[in-house]
């Protein structure tokens, strides 16, 4: 079971930039959230701190409090056991080139020295499954390599990696930018079944597609947070102007 | 410079505003018809409606491609949302000028009565509704259209006063039983025009504040943000 997430104070910067600024945020268990808002205002560099993917880039550092369920990501936890409960599904679908589509899945796994066979073909279909790509590659996940699929089969390849390792939070960086419609509308009813098991966190540019799949919207400016709602509210009567006349196109 | 889609919204508004001049001017000659027993001014009403008709087509074909094609949000949706309503009520309202001219034929062919109402008098009230609620949609501004609904109250009476009045005289005068039942007609029609000029101005309020007040429903208290930080960006 997926479960909450609690943002307090959290500040991040890239060298002498700060990038975020006192973001308090309450994201909630088995629900999907959505981060919204123009380039450049902070929204990846948010979700990045999450599981300290932030502090990967040279210079970068975060400081706050980010508790997800009882664990606190600042405080004493490893980098490494923080991204093993948290999984993160990038803008480009990323799979290993050289292994097959099975041994993308059992990455994860095989690198935290999982190597029980049966179980490891258990875990990597109950990720297909979940990923709903189990039965486009069951005949072939040995023979085909990971490459030779389709970009949206790369991203639900991606989203199983990322599942195997069973995470309870899954962290989505515009993870439908480079799909066409098609397997954008399959990435987002994945997203409503996972929800069922996972605490999902989106980042997207498409205001639509956050109002198709998260119950909750934050909206992001300059490195604040401007705005954080049920998404139905954001979507129809904003409280902040701001908010508004970005998602109306009035900026940005 | 303006984006294609607000060039849209703006277009969309002007054809509303024509639409509400229709509307408006039917209502206006049904009731002068009715005042001087204007045979001329019914007949503009009867040929006027088609126009309204086509114009409600267009406005909601209009609004419908926006929605299709832009995907509006907030206050954008919001607005598209109050234009197919309002159009629908304005639509409405030349059916209602439509019925208060074919009554005005009807007593046009009778002996003039002298009927102890004041049908003119609820004439302007009801024109005056309108015309604020098309005001209150011009401007954008919800005290305007608060204003309206305020004013639907006092137009109810003065129905009930004209039936309560018309029934009266029906049964103490049945020789001008036809007269008062087209006046009482009227009396209704009008009433009806003070209905949508009052849903036309709720759904300004809506289209402005997001909230809901049809059916006399006061707003729920504004749901609290579930947590909201409103600091200025640098």
């Amino acid at each position: 079971m997926g479960v909450g997430i609690q943002v307090e104070k959290l500040n991040a910067w890239f060298g002498k930039t700060q990038a975020l600024y006192d973001i308090d945020m309450t994201i909630a268990a088995n629900h999907a959230t959505a981060i919204i808002g123009p380039s450049g205002c902070g929204k990846s560099t948010f979700v990045r701190c999450l599981n300290r993917m932030h502090e990967t880039v040279p210079e970068a550092r975060a400081a706050g409090r980010v508790r997800i369920g009882e664990l606190d990501v600042y405080n004493g936890t490893s980098a490494v056991s923080i991204r093993r409960r948290i999984g993160m599904v990038f803008q480009k679908p990323n799979p290993f080139p050289t292994m097959s589509i099975f041994d993308n899945v059992a990455a994860g796994l095989k690198l935290n020295g999982f190597h029980d066979r049966k179980r490891l073909a258990g875990i990597v279909e109950q990720s297909l499954q979940l990923s709903a790509l189990w039965e486009e590659v069951k005949d072939s996940m040995h023979k085909k390599s990971g490459a030779s699929l389709s970009g949206g089969q790369q991203q639900r390849l991606c989203i199983a990696r990322a599942l195997a390792v069973e995470p309870e939070v899954l962290l989505m960086d515009e993870p439908c930018s480079a799909l066409d419609p098609i397997s954008t509308g399959k990435i987002e009813e994945l997203i409503f079944h996972l929800k069922e098991r996972f605490t999902i966190v989106i980042v997207t540019h498409n205001m639509q597609q956050a109002s198709r799949v998260a119950e909750f919207t934050g909206f992001f400016l300059l490195g604040r947070m401007i705005e954080f709602d049920k998404t139905e509210k954001i979507f129809t009567t904003p409280s902040d102007k701001r908010t508004e006349d970005y998602i109306t196109g009035r900026f940005g | 410079m303006r984006s294609r889609f607000h060039q849209g919204l703006d277009e969309l508004r002007a054809r509303l505003l024509r639409m509400g001049g229709l509307a408006e001017q039917a209502v206006d000659r049904a009731c002068q018809a009715y005042k001087e027993r204007d045979l001329t001014r019914c007949h503009l009403v009867l040929e006027g409606e088609s126009q309204i008709n086509q114009a409600e087509r267009e406005i909601d074909e209009f609004a419908f491609d926006l929605l299709a094609m832009q995907q509006p949000m907030a206050v954008d949706l919001r607005f598209i949302l109050a234009v197919t309503k309002i159009n629908s009520d304005l639509e409405r309202v030349g059916d209602q000028a439509v019925n208060i001219a074919e009554r005005v034929m009807d007593l046009v062919e009778l002996p003039k009565a002298d009927l102890p109402v004041d049908i003119p008098r609820m004439a302007a009230a009801v024109s005056a509704m309108v015309r604020r609620a098309l005001e209150s949609f011009i401007e954008g501004k919800a005290e305007l259209a608060q204003a309206v609904l305020e004013m639907d109250n006092v137009v109810d009476r003065m129905k009930d006063d004209a039936f309560i009045t018309l029934v009266k005289t029906m049964n103490e005068q049945p020789v001008i039983t036809r007269q008062a039942l087209d006046a009482l007609l009227v009396a209704r029609n009008l009433e009806r025009v003070a209905d949508h000029a009052t849903n036309i101005a709720e759904d300004v309020i809506f289209w402005v504040r997001g909230a809901d007040v049809r059916h006399n429903v006061e707003p729920e208290e504004q749901t609290q943000p579930v947590q909201q930080q409103a600091a200025e960006p640098h």
